[in-house]
């Protein structure tokens, strides 16, 4: 495997991170100034799966280094649906692009796709596995917030499914951060993320409720629950009314906290928090393109750079 | 012991596999993906009387050697398992078994939503770890029951 696919948040070193936060900050202060860096390079844009956020930030970061897109569309108009294995699509559009962003429903799709492929491959989500650019946008807001060492950090949620806060946990292991993970028993993290934040020596606490733990938080990062993962509404109702926060959640939290949310949201954050200074999910969701466009001239250069 | 040797006979050339845990004889035959189809002679003893183990199994394949690589496998279901490579009726190696860094092609997935199990052109791989094996795709841990998702 080559070193320059972005396949999960363990591969990234804390030097990895670093360089991919120093790089955005300077494209951040002037995105239009970087048209020179990857004149005429084309970036493949698989999604599998629906996306905002992350394709159209790719794009953006991609069209911002001078280069451009191409997009395989729905996966209703493409030849998935005459039941094209995804090796074969990556082979062919190795062939088209400089390299490829990848969005899949199975877990463990991005790694394999990248054995079949000799370009740069970033893994844009796999089912409940990992998100690592996500979470490396998350880690440039969470270091202009507070700071990424003697960080202590609430993550609250979907933390069973939720790929962002898989990729987040994991890339938090380089940093002196303490990390609390706040969800209902049957939505705990997985075992095997659990095992590599232990094996990683994490410093890390499990909860039931915010309450108790919000108070010394830097950072609370919020994940949706989803419907789908309960067998009836009312089940649902009582265990997701829990974890939405609104003014009033926060009237007891540090005056400081950036409440963070990798979008989309769908009530777990009320609307009246968005006019409080903690509202920091936006800024969070602009950020994505001077980190992407980071990623992609890295990677772009053969993994490292200038 | 006497007993023991009535119930199996000595072989005069190939692989014994002593010690393995009683009721897992069979899973040994699938990791080493011998089915009979390659004429080898095989002798099993199930549930045989062991001083140290109570009750082991015991496979026993004529005319072939096994290599440590295939018989590292083993030591996902039969880690104290030991191994006699017979020549003329005469032990000439004594093999360790140690556990391998992966396995390909041997298990299938349980996470359903694992891409091996999506129709693609992939042989899964485990890698082995302290306590289980971990897909080296999805990354979930299978710690008990291993043998349950043999896909041999």
């Amino acid at each position: 495997m080559r070193h320059d696919h972005l396949l999960t948040a363990k591969q990234l070193s804390r030097d990895d991170i670093e360089a991919v936060l120093e790089r955005a900050r300077r494209f951040a202060d002037d995105p239009a100034a970087h048209a020179d860096r990857h004149p005429g390079a084309l970036l493949a844009l698989c999604f599998f799966e629906p996306s905002t956020r992350t394709k159209m930030s790719f794009e953006t970061a991609a069209k911002r280094l001078g280069g451009d897109v191409v997009d395989m569309g729905s996966v209703e108009d493409s030849s998935v649906k005459k039941g094209e294995s995804l090796a074969d699509t990556v082979r062919v559009v190795e062939g088209y692009a400089d390299g490829i962003v990848l969005r899949h429903p199975s877990q463990g799709a991005a790694r394999m796709a990248s054995e079949f492929v000799d370009v740069p491959l970033v893994n844009a989500g796999d089912g409940a596995g990992h998100h690592p650019s996500q979470t490396l946008l998350d880690l440039y807001t969470i270091d202009e917030q507070a700071g990424l060492d003697d960080l202590t950090i609430g993550v609250m949620g979907d933390l069973k499914y939720g790929r962002t806060v898989h990729s987040l946990a994991h890339a938090l292991t380089n940093f002196d951060a303490r990390q609390h993970f706040i969800s209902p028993e049957s939505l705990r993290l997985p075992r095997s993320v659990r095992y590599d934040l232990h094996e990683a020596g994490a410093n890390v606490r499990e909860h039931e409720n915010l309450e108790a733990v919000l108070p010394q938080l830097d950072v609370l990062y919020v994940t949706r629950i989803q419907r789908e993962r309960f067998p009836d509404e009312d089940e649902y109702e009582k265990v997701a009314g829990q974890y939405r926060i609104d003014a009033d959640t926060l009237a007891d939290a540090a005056e400081d906290l950036a409440v963070m949310h990798p979008l989309p949201r769908v009530d777990e954050i009320d609307p009246e928090v968005d006019a409080l200074p903690n509202a920091t999910y936006f800024e969070q969701a602009h950020n994505g393109v001077p980190v992407r466009m980071a990623l992609l001239d890295i990677l772009l250069d053969g993994g490292d750079g200038e | 012991m006497k007993d023991t040797e009535l119930r199996v006979s000595k072989i005069s050339s190939g692989t014994v596999i002593d010690h393995v845990p009683a009721g897992e004889a069979l899973h040994v035959l699938a990791i080493l993906g011998i089915d009979g189809s390659g004429g080898e002679t095989v002798s099993l003893g199930m549930n045989v009387p062991s001083d140290r183990m109570g009750e082991k199994d015991i496979v026993k394949v004529e005319g072939r050697e096994m290599s440590q690589a295939e018989l590292d496998v083993l030591s996902l279901i039969a880690p104290d398992a030991t191994v006699n490579i017979v020549r003329d009726y005469d032990v000439v190696e004594k093999k360790q078994i140690a556990p391998p860094e992966a396995v390909t092609g041997l298990l299938s997935c349980p996470n359903r939503h694992c891409i091996t199990n999506a129709g693609e052109p992939v042989e899964t791989r485990f890698d082995v770890i302290d306590a289980g094996v971990r897909c080296a795709y999805c990354e979930t841990i299978v710690r008990e029951d291993i043998t349950d998702h043999l896909a041999v």
